[in-house]
This record gives C-alpha cells, sequence and structure tokens, in this order.
C-alpha cells in the first residue's frame, strides 16, 4: 500500500475525482436548466394568476391551462421614479431581483416602516387586459420585512386602481400557524373588494387587530393574522410603502391619467 | 451471505437506526417534517444520495488514499447532493422550494460521512449497496412517523388533504401550534427514542 502514500499518487487521485465529479455536477446542472427555467417562470406566473384571483390557490392547473391564462396578461417593465414605461426591455428575460440588489441598477429610499432600503429602478408589473384593450387589473410585485424576514409576493388592483383584488406571498419565513398564516386561503379571500386608497388619496389599507367585518363595513381594514402581530403590522406596511409615491405611486398616477384621458 | 444482507438491510431500521440509537441526521429531522410531502421527498433525497457514494466510495475503497480519504468521500457526497437539489428543481419545483436549503444540507447530514467511512470504506459494493438501502430506510422510517403526527396533529392534514377538519375553517379540531413548530418534534422523536430503548433495552446508553 506504499502506493497510496505517495504524494504524487495522492494529487493525482484528488484531481481525478474532482474532474469526475465536476463532469457530473455540470451535465446535470446545464441538461437540466431549461427545465428549470421553465418551472419558475410558471411558478411566477401562478403567483401573479393566483394574486389576480383568475386561479384559486388550492386548483391544480395544467402548463398549457396557466398559459392560456396567461394570455391576457402582459408584463410591462417601468420606471418606478417617473412611472412610465420602458421600451427596449424584453420583460420576459428581466430579473427584478437581480437589478433589485445592484446598487447600479437601484435607488435609496428614506428609511421606512419596511425596511426596504433599496428600490430598483425599473420594475416588473403585469397589466390583464380584456380584450377591447381595456385595463381591468394590475399585479404589482410587493416585498417587505415581517417577522423573521423579507416576504414576497404580488397585489392585483382592479382596474379602478383602488379596488384590491387580491394578495398572494410566493415566499416568507413566517412562523408556520401563526404568520405564516399569510398562506391561508381563507385569510386571503378577505382582501378582494377593499380599497387601497382613501378619499384624499392616501394609502388607507391596513392589517388590523381581531376581525374586520365585510369590505362594504370595513374597506380600509382587514382581520389581522391572530398571533402574528409583527407579520400583520409587516404587511401593512410593505402595502403603504409599494403603493405610495416610493413604490408604484407614479406609475398608478400615470396609469389614471392615461385612464381618464381615454 | 443472504442472511447477512437482511441483517444488513433491516438492522438500520429497529435494532441500529441512525437517527434513534445513533442520533445522527436530526437537524433535517427536525425541519422538514412539518409535511408528509417534504419529508417523503427528502427521504427520497437521502436515498439516493446514500445510495450514490456508499456505492461510489465502495468502488474505489481501495484506491483511496488514507490521507484524503474524509475530503475524497465529502466531494463525492456533494456532488451527489447537488444533482439531486438539480433534479428535485427541474422535477418537483414546489416542493423543492418548501424544502429550500434542507436539500443542500444532505451534504452535512452524519448518515452520509458516517456511513461513507464506517462501511463502505471496508465492504464491497453490494454490500455498501444495501446498507445504504437500510440506512435510508430507518432515516425514512423516524421521518415518516414523525411527519405522519405533526401534519395530523398540527395541521389536521395527511399529504395536504385535510383530516380532521379546523376550526378556523369551520370544523371541530383546534390544531396544536407546538406540532408544526421544530420542539414538536424533539418531543416526538424523544419519544421514539424512549420507547424503542424501553422495548429494547440493549439499546440504552451506559451510565
Amino acid at each position: 500500500m506504499q502506493r497510496l502514500n505517495q504524494p504524487k499518487y495522492i494529487i493525482l487521485f484528488s484531481l481525478a475525482v474532482c474532474a469526475v465529479c465536476a463532469i457530473f455536477v455540470s451535465a446535470s446542472a446545464v441538461g437540466l436548466a431549461s427545465r428549470q427555467d421553465a418551472n419558475q417562470l410558471l411558478d411566477m406566473q401562478k403567483n401573479v394568476l393566483e394574486a389576480a384571483g383568475v386561479k384559486a390557490p388550492d386548483q391544480q392547473m395544467s402548463r398549457k391551462e396557466i398559459a392560456a391564462a396567461f394570455e391576457n396578461v402582459r408584463p410591462v417593465v417601468i420606471d418606478t421614479k417617473t412611472g412610465e414605461k420602458v421600451e427596449g426591455v424584453d420583460p420576459e428575460t428581466f430579473d427584478q431581483q437581480k437589478v433589485a440588489k445592484d446598487p447600479k441598477t437601484s435607488h435609496a429610499v428614506p428609511s421606512n416602516p419596511s425596511l426596504i432600503s433599496r428600490v430598483p429602478d425599473r420594475a416588473k408589473v403585469y397589466e390583464v387586459r380584456d380584450a377591447s384593450g381595456k385595463l381591468q387589473m394590475v399585479v404589482l410585485p410587493i416585498e417587505g420585512y415581517g417577522l423573521w424576514g423579507t416576504l414576497y409576493g404580488f397585489l392585483a388592483l382592479d382596474g379602478d386602481l383602488n379596488t384590491i383584488r387580491g394578495i398572494t406571498y410566493y415566499k416568507h419565513k413566517e412562523t408556520p400557524g401563526l404568520g405564516g398564516e399569510v398562506d391561508n386561503v381563507r385569510w386571503k379571500s378577505l382582501w378582494d373588494g377593499r380599497k387601497a386608497y382613501g378619499p384624499s388619496g392616501e394609502v388607507e389599507i391596513q392589517v388590523i387587530k381581531g376581525l374586520a367585518g365585510p369590505p362594504g363595513e370595513a374597506p380600509y381594514k382587514v382581520d389581522g393574522l391572530a398571533g402574528a402581530t409583527l407579520t400583520s403590522r409587516g404587511v401593512t406596511n410593505m402595502l403603504h410603502f409599494w403603493l405610495g409615491e416610493q413604490g408604484f405611486g407614479p406609475y398608478l398616477d400615470n396609469l389614471r391619467g392615461g385612464e381618464a384621458h381615454g | 451471505m443472504a442472511d447477512e444482507k437482511k441483517k444488513i438491510l433491516l438492522d438500520p431500521i429497529l435494532n441500529n437506526n441512525p437517527i434513534a440509537l445513533q442520533v445522527l441526521g436530526i437537524c433535517s429531522a427536525l425541519a422538514v417534517t412539518t409535511k408528509l410531502e417534504t419529508s417523503a421527498v427528502m427521504c427520497g433525497a437521502v436515498l439516493f444520495v446514500l445510495v450514490g457514494s456508499n456505492v461510489a466510495i465502495s468502488l474505489i475503497r481501495n484506491s483511496i488514499p488514507p490521507s484524503v480519504r474524509i475530503i475524497v468521500q465529502l466531494t463525492v457526497i456533494a456532488s451527489l447532493v447537488i444533482v439531486a437539489d438539480q433534479i428535485l428543481k427541474a422535477f418537483l419545483y414546489d416542493t423543492s422550494k418548501q424544502l429550500s436549503v434542507f436539500v443542500g444540507l444532505i451534504i452535512t447530514n452524519c448518515i452520509l460521512m458516517g456511513r461513507a467511512e464506517a462501511y463502505a470504506m471496508q465492504n464491497g459494493v453490494a454490500l455498501s449497496f444495501f446498507d445504504a438501502i437500510g440506512n435510508a430506510a430507518g432515516y425514512s422510517a423516524i421521518l415518516i412517523s414523525t411527519a405522519f403526527l405533526r401534519e395530523l396533529f398540527g395541521s389536521g392534514k395527511l399529504f395536504g388533504m385535510s383530516v380532521l377538519p379546523l376550526q378556523t375553517e369551520g370544523g371541530w379540531y383546534n390544531p396544536n401550534g407546538l406540532m408544526v413548530l421544530s420542539p414538536g418534534a424533539f418531543f416526538i422523536i424523544g419519544t421514539f427514542i424512549w420507547l424503542l430503548r424501553e422495548w429494547k433495552p440493549e439499546q440504552m446508553e451506559e451510565e
């Protein structure tokens, strides 16, 4: 067994093991990449459709059905400061997570309760239009701090840009059974029909402690998550941020102007 | 020979369970057992990696220089884990999202290194293969039964299907919040270990 202890042998053996493993790993990564990308895209589309209420959260949809339902949904890349559409950027390949982290493509914002430090200069939103091109819904990406970490999700606003159609979170670290109930289908269904903005144009929607009642009686309030004060507050904070001036305020103003002038 | 294989295959389930007797692989047993679905996928991933690493290490066991054997084992295990993670992302995307880092953490699951170092380094390919299956089965037995109890009493569901209708959804069952948190798994696994050692006193540690 002298051979096994020679430095030359050890180095060659190690190199051989590394080479074989590297080939094995890269082959699987490259070979499966297209499938993984397709899954990611599909997952994002599913979340958008869920926020928009087109798909029920527990509903199983095939790839084809999702693609068909997504026909009316148009991803649009906007400038978050001016709220205008950015031409010449392919929304399909636009990666918001990436640009949000890069200091070159994002800007700092004043300190806020949602602990959001940077907002991407450009953001991808989804517009749902009917056959005549009339805006039916707009789905906005939202994120903000809860208790344990950042919650990532989507908020769907009606064509009137005030009535909330749905909210969904696709990634969070909240406690299962408490803050994790942001995934609860029943809680999510409470959002449909509430109003985001008050008569003066300020963001009024908030998650309260306890029960809020039907949207007709309490248009600006949503039931709190029992035992999860900080998650509930986090949801309120992030909605105030993203619906406000630092978030999608300018974009929504533009849409309102555009719709009013026909 | 047939008896020996049977012993290698079945021993890790009750007599020499990696979790219950050796108390290895606890972290993943706490993290992924809130639901049966995630546990089952995790067990599948561990089975894949364990069989792959035991067979691969056993194949080259006579050529591995003793001075670098641990790092060689780790390289093989890490590669298999990455491949398992890639496969899950491609074919079971939703579950892999819920498992998040825990598939990657199979690398640090002591069962893998333990079996490679203690068994595959000394034994032939066939025996190592059975040893891997047996240990993965022992690991899975604990994971699945823990997940069964946690999902049933924590969320009133089994494999995502409602079994005990929850009060919040108009039923009668008030879920046990402890079950969905990691300490719940501690209590369950602790109880398993206790019961197993009462039944088989030879597993008790000496004072």
